[in-house]
């Protein structure tokens, strides 16, 4: 007796489990079972689960009987001809999906000469293991799978051309690539997925060098020439949004140019670019702290009203204007109502992004690196042939990275290039090296793929050879204008006086309690002091009751709340967050009272 | 003592000067004492070095890179010893028992040479009757436990059916009433309730498997080992105390790893030296370089009461003078109210609590001042 499991549920048992197995399977197969259904026998447990839920990740495989593929050269013929379809295969029960839990039952064969009779399942093609993006990587059997899978990380967050009708769209925080190429080298993945429809890097020529050492830990050095040919160039796109809320009382915001007596008015030159309906008009190119949209709101707090008699005409500003450090050309302004029907202001910000130092570019294989430098195109080390590389990258990031397949990607698109034709490097059935090399040699190159190179600045020959070629590089999102920051001085906290925290808020950088440990053990105790002044204040103390003394500035004049105006009040210099925490200690019951006395 | 050294007593430690005094010439003396002197005052920490917080940084840096997990070495008899960083932070924090305590056990001439050495080993160990036992027999009508011993296990601590009825009797007490014949030891259970007896009799039968027969309470394995021309024993658990009662151990170098054993047994100045020794141990094992005059400022900071106290809020935090800084490590509520209680005051002598002030740290170039005389006071003083 084996217990039977429909989706995780008790629902009877069998006398033969493998029987029972066999029958679903079979039924499956022929159609009179849906083909969503997997089953599964649990050695362990010694029951049969089957699943028909959704959420589990199935993929096709081939079905193998008796050692012998269903899948026959005729059906592949009637395939290539049309007369047959994916469908029909399903339908056929030649094709199966597997969920994880059916896979443990199968034996699956990688390719058709390992089949033995033991084999349940054929692997359509070893590139059906892997997903989508792993599938774009070229050569995916000559890396590590770790760098693999990281590889298919950075292509996820790599500047393409996400949509065709971008033109159209509002989306939030998107970035486009001007020039996109299809890769020299690609995989059958790259048909599959229509890959030409939205490609996202560009096919430029890459030397593996030192330069200087700029480009020390991961760091890449770009031609400046390339640059200025368009190479990385890219578009940031984000949208400002604005809409005129109602509020109780039949109040509401509006989206006008302010008038002067708004309370939080500007300066007139923060208005500069609206126009009469209070909106900017397309390509202005505006700075920060520019307003985009003019808007108006209700005072706040409809009860304070009542002291002003004019009071309904003092309104609030609440426009939208770039945040610190951001800048651009507005792109695209729509007007539209929202589900409530209020009026809803949308604007489309694009900056163009040239590439700078600092910004993040990727190759397929999970090689990444920041640019560290760009050199003038006349300073740029050149081959015999007067090839220039558009990046340079450093040799140490291979050995310890083992990433075979950047450097195959190297002479195949080398090949690639010079031959004109594209190199297929899909995974397991990639064209081979030794193929490449050989037509390297035919091409009239080294087989390989260095070539002799000389220094840009000196003209010298340099005494080893260069390994160079062409790679399929991507530029990802991770821009430093996006992230640059720093502050001098700034906005503060309202409880503690302290600098604010992050980029958003034009922030500070914190000088931690770890970072304070270091000023000790340097001894630099005056240093110190003026770190943490960020904060600092002046407070009259009553020498009487050791609390603190209020100073009225109207009279010029200290007093104790305790004690009176009849004491001796002397200021003394603490941090804000001391104040603070005598005021807590206040709050809890406790009295604490500063004893004063002279330093020196 | 060289007259020219005499003039340095005091200023160089004795060890030092009666080095000099042994392998220098007369003739040399006066100028090689002169740039021993200036060599050990360059030596020394300048007035206002933040000697604690460097001692910090330095052992919490190398902490940071410390495996959690310990390394094991194949083919080497040996004992589960706890290594690495929770080592560190069960002597730092002065635990009184620790997770794995061994001892290392050197002996005296004619033994540590390897005469005797398994019997030897077999009186340190800890015998509970548990191991003596072939069968337990419950006659449950009559309420009574019938026990046959292994007679090759009692040959092998040396000890008589008899002498085992004894030290049975002294562990059980008055739970039950115990006769010995040949190799039987019959349990009579004492009470007579027929509603809990079948509980008790069982219970009995647990306690009796612990009682203590022979040997070192405490000491649960014991491994004899050879270490450089010499035999030694290593044992897991730890007991210096009966350990030292024993004639054939070399009281002056068998140690523990029980720091607050130690402590007890050899006094503060040796608890002193074992932290320091345990925590070195650990830090060179990892691979790691740190100091050990850091590590001698941590152990000194404990010990200075007289008693081992761990760096913890119930330790030396605990003694700080200032309540400030003290309510600035862990608790801080319960550390403000407990001041507010007593009415503590704080004179802001330490690095914390001026930091929170935001005043100058007492330390490096926080200490020098200008001292002047006051013009006005004088004048008023001359009226």
């Amino acid at each position: 007796m084996t217990e039977v499991y429909l989706n995780g549920r008790y629902v009877g048992d069998v006398d033969n489990s493998a029987e029972f197995v066999n029958r679903i399977k079979q039924d499956r197969r022929s159609g009179s079972l849906p083909g969503d259904m997997n089953v599964y026998y649990d050695d362990a447990l010694g029951s049969v689960m089957v699943e028909s839920t959704r959420g589990r990740c199935r993929r096709p495989l081939v079905i193998v009987k008796d050692g012998v593929t269903l899948l026959t050269d005729r059906h592949v013929k009637q395939l290539q001809k049309g007369e047959l379809s994916w469908n029909d295969l399903i339908a056929q029960g030649i094709i199966e999906f597997l969920d994880a839990s059916e896979e443990e039952n199968s034996l699956v064969a990688f390719s058709e000469k390992d089949i033995t009779p033991e084999h349940t399942h054929l692997e359509i093609s070893p590139l059906t293991m892997l997903g989508v993006i792993a599938g774009l990587i070229p050569y995916g059997d000559y890396i590590q799978s770790a760098r693999l899978i990281i590889g298919t990380r950075n292509l996820k967050q790599s500047v393409g051309l996400y949509a065709a009708n971008f033109p159209l769209r509002m989306d939030m925080d998107v970035n486009l690539l001007h020039y996109p190429q299809m890769p020299l080298v690609q995989t059958m993945m790259h048909e599959l997925s229509e890959y030409k429809a939205h490609p996202s890097g560009q096919n430029i020529v890459v030397a593996i060098m030192s330069f200087k050492g700029y480009n020390i830990e991961d760091a890449v050095i770009i031609n400046r020439g390339s640059i200025e040919r368009g190479f990385g160039r890219s578009s940031y796109f984000r949208p400002a949004v604005s809409e005129e809320l109602r509020y109780s009382g039949g109040l509401m915001d509006s989206i006008v140019v302010p008038d002067k007596d708004v309370k939080g008015y500007k300066s007139e030159r923060d208005y500069r670019f609206l126009e009469d309906d209070g909106i900017v008009y397309p390509e202005a190119k505006v700075k920060e702290e520019d307003v985009i949209i003019g808007k108006v709101s209700p005072p706040r707090f409809l009860s304070n009203l009542e002291e002003y008699s004019l009071a309904s005409n003092i309104r609030r500003e609440s426009s939208v204007s770039l945040r610190h450090g951001e800048e651009g050309v507005v792109d695209f302004v729509t007007l539209t109502e929202n589900e409530e029907g209020n009026k809803l202001v949308q604007v489309r910000l694009r900056d163009q992004r040239i590439p700078e130092i600092g910004d993040k570019f990727v190759s397929r294989h999970g090689q990444k690196g920041v640019v560290g430098l760009i050199v003038p195109e006349a300073n740029m080390p050149f081959t015999a042939s007067g090839i220039k590389p558009d990046l340079i990258f450093s040799p140490h990031g291979i050995p310890s990275r083992m990433t075979i397949s950047h450097m195959i990607e190297l002479i195949g698109g080398k090949t690639a290039a010079l031959s004109g034709r594209i190199i297929d490097g899909t995974i397991f059935a990639g064209e081979p090296e030794e193929h490449i090399r050989k037509e390297l040699v035919s091409l009239g190159f080294q087989e390989k793929g260095t070539e002799t190179m000389y220094n840009g600045v000196t003209g010298e020959l340099m005494e080893s050879k260069i390994f160079i070629g062409n790679m399929y590089y991507l530029r990802l999102k991770h821009m430093v204008a996006n992230k640059i920051h720093s502050r001098a001085r700034g906005p503060i906290q309202l409880l503690t006086r302290q600098p604010t925290e992050g980029r958003a808020k034009e922030g500070g950088l914190r000088l931690g309690e770890m970072e304070k440990d270091t000023f000790v053990a340097h001894g630099a105790s005056l240093l110190l002091k003026e770190r943490f002044d960020s904060d600092k204040t002046v407070v009259p103390v009553c020498e009487g009751c050791g609390i603190i003394a209020i100073f009225d500035p109207l009279k010029d004049k200290r007093y104790c709340p305790v004690c009176g105006d009849n004491v001796e009040i002397s200021d003394i210099e603490i941090s804000y967050a001391f104040k603070l925490i005598l005021d807590e200690f206040k709050s809890l019951g406790i009295y604490p009272r500063l004893q004063l006395r002279s330093k020196y | 003592m060289h007259k020219d050294l005499e003039e340095y007593s005091g200023k160089l430690p004795p060890k030092i000067l009666a080095e000099i005094e042994e392998k220098c010439p007369v003739s040399k003396i006066k100028k090689v004492v002169k740039k021993v002197y200036d060599e050990y005052s360059a030596a020394q920490v300048d007035a206002g070095e933040a000697v604690g917080l460097i001692s910090a940084e330095s052992i919490g840096e190398p902490g940071t890179q410390m495996t959690l997990n310990t390394f094991h070495y194949a083919g080497v008899a040996e004992m589960n010893v706890t290594m690495g960083l929770p080592r560190i932070i069960e002597i730092l924090d002065g635990r009184k028992s620790i997770a794995t305590p061994q001892m290392e056990i050197f002996l005296k001439a004619p033994y540590n040479k390897g005469k005797d050495i398994k019997e030897l080993a077999l009186q340190i160990k800890e015998t509970q009757f548990e191991e003596l036992v072939a069968e337990y027999a419950l006659n449950i009508v009559d309420l009574r436990i019938e026990i046959k011993l292994k007679s090759d296990k009692l040959k092998e601590i040396d000890m008589t059916p008899g002498a085992v009825a004894k030290a049975l009797e002294k562990g059980l007490s008055n739970d039950a009433a115990i006769k010995q014949a040949g190799d039987t030891i019959t349990l009579q259970l004492a009470t007579k309730d027929e509603t809990k007896a079948l509980n008790s009799l069982y219970r009995l039968k647990e306690k009796s498997k612990e009682v203590y027969i022979k040997g070192i309470k405490g000491v649960s394995q014991i491994l004899p080992v050879k270490r450089k021309e010499e035999f030694i024993i290593i044992t897991a658990g730890s007991n210096l105390k009966k350990l030292f009662e024993l004639e054939f151990v070399d009281t002056e170098r068998t140690t523990t790893n029980d720091v607050y054993e130690i402590s007890e047994v050899l006094g503060v100045e040796a608890a002193r030296q074992a932290i320091m020794d345990e925590v070195f141990k650990v830090i060179e094992t990892q691979g790691l370089n740190v100091d050990i005059r850091h590590i001698m400022l941590v152990a000194d900071t404990m010990t200075v009461s007289g008693e081992v106290k761990g760096i913890t809020r119930y330790g030396v935090v605990s003694e700080k003078a200032s309540v400030l800084a003290r309510a600035s490590f862990e608790t801080p509520i319960k550390h403000v109210i407990n001041a507010a209680l007593k009415g503590e005051v704080d004179q802001l002598n330490s690095v914390v609590e001026n930091v929170m002030l935001n005043q100058i740290v007492p330390v490096g170039t926080g200490l020098p001042q200008l001292v002047s005389k006051r013009a006005k006071e004088e004048k008023q003083k001359e009226k």
